[in-house]
């Protein structure tokens, strides 16, 4: 059977396949609850990340002609990204599980032989509590790496660390 | 098409880099120092996105941005994407990026210093057809200096990203050309442990997909993930 090929990295002029649009998840005219996701990246030196991909997935809402459940958006000078996009809802997990509301995420850059995935969950939801993946990450400071902060009305925002204090908890599976 | 949601099987041992890789500089600070977290697949790891070429139309002659024909060696490349399974992944998207044929991307933050071509700009995106067969048109990238030690080079290559049919699928790497002399020293490219899975980013020239009086033609195929035979849980 053959392997899988190898990742290398996106180096830095992978703007070339840019298409800013895709940092909106409602462009083809998507309806429901529209929220907006902003964050940072910073590496182990506490610089910002100026030349990453960010791209996030979300199992739902599902997927659709209107709703790509997939978006792509650069960090900035400042090392910043911003999307719109649809609130999840809770999905399935194992057995009988529930998963709390979330969005994968994945970070490519310069420097970064392979994606580096994760998970945005949201602040103040109740299933976090019992989010099968929250669950497996025993110290409170580290799991809420993963916890955007609610910074307005339909709006929410996560810091995220490449290396070093706080460093975001990064999965594979 | 059927959406797939069996979990993947693991990743083959040394067949990916890792990211703390201390020969690339730009590594240092940007590898986690912990070990990634061990997570269930569930349904937002063994799915993902769908592109189709309605929303996000092909662009498969990058030798031809403008009407005009850009500088350089026009060559084909040609390949199947399947899975680890040895099934063709059919309609599934593949974006392509590179530097002109003198080893510069049209890009601000390139400042190397070999001329731009006014008629190439270096992006593509190709589906797979039915049967999991890519081809698209381009002219062949230029080696380029990048700092990263004294004298270093990167040897010509072409950049890919590809999605599959789940988040657990998604690729990104780049495709080397046989005989290149730079590859033996290129921290990139040696960063992928094994030798074979290393080697597999090397395209091999192909007279059958060359075209005659027009272009020479290489072959290079991508591998995704593959999936368990049946959709029981796997940590
Ligand atoms: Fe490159």
């Amino acid at each position: 059977m053959p392997v899988a090929t190898a990742n290398q990295t996106i180096g830095p002029y992978w703007h070339l396949i840019e298409d800013p649009t895709w940092a909106d998840l409602t462009r083809f005219g998507a309806q429901g609850e529209t929220i907006v996701l902003t964050g940072t990246v910073t590496d182990g030196g506490g610089n910002t990340v100026a030349d990453a991909a960010i791209e996030i997935w979300q199992s739902s809402p599902p997927t659709s002609d209107s709703f790509p459940a997939f978006g792509r958006c650069r960090t900035d000078a400042a090392g910043a990204f911003r999307f719109t996009t649809l609130k999840p809802n809770p999905v399935a997990g194992l057995g009988n599980a529930r998963q709390a509301p979330h969005v994968a995420i994945s970070i490519f850059a310069r420097g970064l032989l392979v994606a580096l995935t994760t998970r945005l969950y949201f602040q103040h939801e109740p299933l976090n509590e019992t989010d099968p993946v929250l669950a497996l990450i025993e110290d409170a400071a580290r799991r809420d790496t993963l916890i955007a902060r609610k910074t307005a009305d339909k709006s929410w925002h996560l810091d995220i660390r490449l290396q070093g204090d706080n460093e975001t908890v990064f999965m594979e599976f | 098409m059927t959406a797939e949601t069996a979990p993947f099987r693991p990743i083959v041992p040394d067949s990916q880099p890792a990211n703390d890789t201390p020969s690339y500089g730009s590594t240092h600070l940007r590898h986690p120092a912990r070990p990634a977290l061990r997570i269930p697949q569930s349904i937002t790891e063994t799915t993902g996105p769908a592109f189709s070429a309605a929303q996000f139309p092909p662009m498969a002659d990058l030798s031809v941005p403008n009407g005009k024909q850009a500088q350089g060696e026009r060559i084909i490349v040609r390949g199947r994407v399947v899975d680890e399974n040895d099934r063709p992944v059919p309609h599934t998207m593949i974006e392509i990026w590179q530097a002109n044929a003198g080893g510069r991307y049209d890009h601000p933050g390139d400042q190397h210093d070999a001329p731009m071509d006014p008629h190439f700009h270096g992006g593509g995106r190709v589906f797979s057809d039915a049967d999991g067969w890519y081809q698209f048109t381009t002219i062949k990238p230029g080696a380029y200096p990048w700092r990263n030690h004294h004298n270093a080079w990167r040897p010509n290559h072409i950049h890919y990203s590809l999605f599959g049919t789940g988040f657990g699928q998604r690729v990104i790497t780049q495709m080397y050309f046989p005989g290149d002399p730079l590859l033996a020293l290129d921290p990139v490219y040696l960063a992928v442990p094994d030798k074979a899975a290393r080697e597999r980013l090397i395209a091999a020239f192909d007279i059958g997909v060359t075209s005659p009086e027009w272009a020479l033609g290489y072959r290079f195929d991508f591998v995704l993930r593959g999936r368990r035979a049946t959709p029981t849980e796997q940590a």
